[in-house]
């Protein structure tokens, strides 16, 4: 064998052996998983039924609400990973971990499939309570697999933007302060409310946001009646699919290499 | 890979800010012995054990472990050696055999070994009947005994104790020096950290004296019982009033603490200060309420080092200066 490849399988087992511990980590502590799931889920239900038709929506509210919270959902999904892995850097094990011939980032692999593995669990699950609510996405199987897509994308960008944020700020308490900033920039999208109903400047920015990116894009998909009028006409809105696979890249190209090179560098 | 080393440090330094934590660290330890680092809190041994262990980098000077520079071959270095942090390096969340197991796979041995070492191990270090229970819920010992179980999972060629017993009662400062014991004589080259000048005494074959980031004396115990201020002999005085009768009757540079009247005093030959320290007593009807040779403590050993540094000022300053 090669010796790149006697490197990759080192790694890839290494990832796994990460990614395993994960498992472990959930199999001993299943309340925390079931409180994971059951937010979003809330989340739905009250925007749904509490707060009700959506601003500036022709059609059904929840042909329209049921994508947009499915990538808001995604996006939050930066949230729980910072918070592992603040945690985790925390831990002695850490050490051990790094004083081993153990392959560079196999931790933040680790860490990734599992949230990987999470947030496909929460998709499911968001999934059949958005078709307990009435939705009903049209498209067939084809294209609710490339919802599924699009969404896993966005939760896959979203994590390396975590782990590094995570690493950068390092402190429990810093990290707080991202989880508050979090919310304005989810909500600051098209997830909930069609951009018609907002003053000009604030549906231009609000458009390029990536979580409105994919919600569009899903939208598209599926073929919600009435999304495409609620959009709007800008560039960005017209392009939301090819948005919803650029803007995940881009952030997985930046981020990536920018956690996995801090973590090499922990022992400064 | 050659030179008979196993660990060497030379002019090692790293500053936190204004701070050094080491301060030029010289250091050299053969393969197979069992090295001890002494020094108080603060004086840099986690420093130099974490530069060691590829966990640091230093900021000047070179290590080198198993014949490997700790920075620029940090990977063959890792495959080599084994680490007992000062804090347990556990996932407290999973099991004993799940960590050992999980480390293990780490390094390479495959499933099936990997369980199987993980098995060995909880037997030797007696962890077999609890190998299910979450390490947050073991105890001190029991924790540090998993610890060094995982730092042994591959033999290592070279083991990092850092106090590797501080904070652990006597039962399992027995346990942990005994696990130390049974390793040497596999090859393995031990570097152990430590306050006590008892457990360097112990275990190691040879000690490097750390303070301020710097070895300030190094040798075998026994070269440096001396220079470390050597055994005493404690006896404390049932009457006050006769103190200084019996300090007289003890070795030259007996000190007196009046307040638990008890005088203390250097000996050269344990066995033979104390049975004629007892004969003496009793000869002259000085009653004795407890009488014990001991080591010094790091405390002394410090003030007599720290004494002796101050009367030799310049060569000590300039043993640090180390040719390349
Ligand atoms: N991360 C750090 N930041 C700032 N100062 C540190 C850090 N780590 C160690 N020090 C300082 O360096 C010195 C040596 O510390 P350490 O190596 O932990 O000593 P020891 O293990 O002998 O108690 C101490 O004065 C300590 O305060
Ligand atoms: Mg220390």
């Amino acid at each position: 064998m090669s010796a790149l490849g006697s490197a990759v399988t080192w790694a890839a087992a290494d990832s796994w052996t990460m990614t395993r511990r994960e498992l472990a980590h959930w199999a001993r502590q299943p309340a925390q998983v079931v409180v994971g799931l059951v937010f979003p889920v809330m989340l739905l239900l009250m925007f749904g039924y509490l707060i009700g038709g959506g601003r500036g929506v022709d059609g059904a509210y929840v042909d329209y609400l049921v994508p947009g919270m499915l990538a808001l959902t995604m996006a939050f999904g930066l949230e729980s990973t910072m918070l592992s892995v603040t945690r985790d850097l925390d831990k002695g094990v850490i050490d051990r971990f790094r004083a081993m011939p153990m392959a560079d980032g196999a931790v933040l692999v680790g860490r990734s499939a599992a949230d990987m593995l999470q947030s496909a669990v929460g998709l499911a699950v968001m999934l059949a309570v958005g078709y307990a609510v009435g939705w009903r996405p049209g498209g067939g199987a084809g294209a609710l697999a490339a919802t599924a897509g699009l969404l896993l994308l966005l939760r896959f960008a979203m994590l390396w933007v975590g782990i590094h944020l995570a690493m950068v700020a390092g402190r429990p308490e810093l990290v707080q302060a991202v989880q508050i900033l979090i919310w304005p920039v989810g909500f600051l999208s098209t997830a909930f409310a069609a951009p018609a109903s907002m003053p000009d400047w604030l549906a231009a920015a609000v458009e390029w946001n990536p979580v409105s990116a994919t919600a569009t894009a899903v939208r598209d998909l599926v073929g919600a009646p009435g999304a495409a009028a609620a959009a709007g006409g800008s560039w960005a809105a017209e392009h939301a699919a090819l948005l919803a696979v650029a803007w995940p890249l881009l952030l997985v190209a930046v981020f990536l290499p920018l956690a996995v090179g801090r973590f090499r560098r922990l022992g400064g | 890979m050659a030179g008979s080393e196993a660990i060497t440090m030379e002019g090692v330094g790293k500053r936190y800010g204004e701070k050094h934590a080491l301060d030029g660290l010289d250091l050299s330890v053969r393969r197979g012995t069992v090295h001890g680092v002494l020094g108080p809190n603060g004086a840099g041994k986690t420093t130099a054990v974490r530069i060691m262990a590829t966990l640091l980098r230093q900021d000047s000077g070179t290590a080198r472990v198993a014949g490997y520079d700790v920075r620029t071959q940090a990977g063959e270095v890792r495959r080599r050696i084994g680490l007992l942090g000062q804090h347990a390096a556990l996932d407290e969340e999973l099991s004993g055999r799940q960590n050992l197991e999980m480390f293990g796979r780490l390094y390479h041995l495959g499933a099936r070994r990997a369980g199987a070492r993980a098995d060995e191990l909880l037997d030797r270090f007696g962890l077999a009947g609890t190998g299910g229970k979450a390490v947050k819920r073991y105890s001190g010992g029991m924790r540090r005994r998993l610890d060094l179980a995982a730092s042994l999972i591959t033999e290592p060629e070279v083991l990092f104790l850092d106090e590797p017993t501080t904070g652990l009662d006597p039962r399992g400062r027995t346990e942990v020096w005994n696990a130390v014991r049974s390793l040497v004589g596999g090859g393995t080259t031990v570097l152990l950290t430590t306050q006590y000048l008892e457990e360097a005494d112990q275990l190691a074959d040879r000690v490097s004296v750390v303070a301020r980031g710097r070895v300030i004396a190094d040798g075998t115990v026994d070269e440096l019982k001396g220079r470390l201020g050597g055994d005493r002999i404690d006896v404390v005085v049932r009457d006050a009033g006769r103190l200084a009768e019996a300090a007289a009757l003890l070795p030259a540079g007996a000190a007196v603490d009046p307040d638990r009247r008890l005088v203390s005093a250097p000996v050269a030959d344990r066995m033979a200060a104390l049975t004629r320290a007892v004969r003496e007593l009793a000869a002259a009807g000085v009653e004795a309420e407890d009488i014990a040779v001991r080591r010094p403590t790091l405390d002394e050993v410090f003030l007599h080092l720290t004494d002796e540094l101050r009367l030799t000022e310049t060569p000590a300053a300039a043993r640090t200066e180390v040719p390349a």
